[in-house]
């Protein structure tokens, strides 16, 4: 079933970051394995007479994907603000990811600058894919902001460790049935993201867990059939665990022996 | 005149912005300007006046997450 974020449709269920990978090369050979459709950028100052943003520019723009600019590094909303307005002006899309970060080693959102920063962009006219906690609370001020998706971490960005509260992650599913919820942070592995799917997220967004991985395509591969997994599970519906075994083979016929 | 760019100073004759890009030698269809915190669109950048002390951002496109 394809999956809709703002005004755009998409099959894959994975958004791939175009950080840390080792060379353009092994990035492409990723994106293709994974079977993306959307990827995230950032913007960073440019040096006099450089032009290394044009390559990377280029290779974007020969990809043919789906563009979702970040606010990576920004720390308030008004820079965060400033940094969607000129990410537009360069990828000419209204697409978001906006980040306002509120604790240096964890990378936590600043909540409230972020419900701030998404008011401004929303009136703006900007499509905004808020990256946020878990909390129920900042995901309605998010909407009320004028947000149609939210990205919610499950652990620190980069930190590889996986779901950390799946109980908060279940409640934002319940509270939010209709809103596409995206898990942005915190997957380390394969089986984190079958996790999340499994949970009724609607979509995975990784970066550092494909790009520093030994193998980034191999790993893109391996993400894309996790993920696959988790939703297709969630669809057909789970069982529920139980305390006492259940024998699976039929007892009625049996033959007696003693 | 004295100007702030990309956060180094930066003494350049430039009236406006599009003749200081041109002087330091930016140029592509891929770069995004602002002036002390504003956006200066791309077509706006030849009749957009510098003063001294303006803080011009010049970013570009890179690798992101």
């Amino acid at each position: 079933m394809p999956l809709t974020l703002y005004d755009i449709e998409v099959s894959s269920r994975l958004l791939l970051g175009t950080a840390r990978y080792p060379s353009p090369a092994i990035l492409a050979e990723a994106i293709r394995r994974s079977g993306t459709e959307i990827l995230t950028v950032s913007l960073r100052r440019e040096t006099a007479g450089g032009k290394a943003g044009g390559a990377f520019f280029q290779l974007v723009k020969d990809l043919g994907m789906h563009v979702l600019p970040n606010t990576a590094g920004c720390h308030s909303a008004s820079e965060a603000v400033l940094t969607a307005r000129m990410a537009r002006e360069i990828f000419s899309t209204n697409w978001i990811k906006l980040e306002v970060i509120g604790h240096q080693d964890t990378l936590q959102p600043d909540v409230f600058g972020l419900v701030d920063a998404a008011r401004i962009l929303n009136q703006e006219g900007f499509q905004v894919f808020p990256y946020t906690t878990d909390d129920l609370v900042v995901g309605e001020k998010l909407l009320a902001a004028g947000c149609s998706v939210l990205m919610t971490w499950c652990a620190p960005i980069g930190s590889a460790m996986g779901p950390q509260n799946k109980t908060a992650l279940r409640a934002m599913r319940a509270e939010f049935p209709d809103i596409p919820l995206i898990v942005d942070a915190g997957i380390g592995r394969p089986s984190h993201a079958t996790t999340v799917m499994e949970l009724g997220y609607d979509a995975v967004l990784l970066n550092t867990a494909v790009a520093g991985a030994l193998d980034p395509p191999m790993m893109a591969q391996a993400f894309a059939g996790a993920i696959t997994a988790g939703q297709k599970a969630y669809q057909a519906g789970m069982l529920e665990p139980r305390d006492m075994a259940v024998p699976s083979t039929p007892v009625i016929g049996k033959g007696v022996f003693a | 005149m004295m100007l702030i760019v990309n956060g180094e100073p930066e003494d350049c004759p430039a009236t406006t912005l599009a003749e200081l890009l041109i002087a330091l030698e930016y140029e592509g269809d891929w770069l995004a300007t602002a002036v002390n915190g504003d956006l200066v669109h791309r077509e706006d950048r030849p009749r957009h006046q510098l003063k001294q002390g303006d803080r011009i951002e010049i970013l570009s496109p890179m690798q992101g997450g």
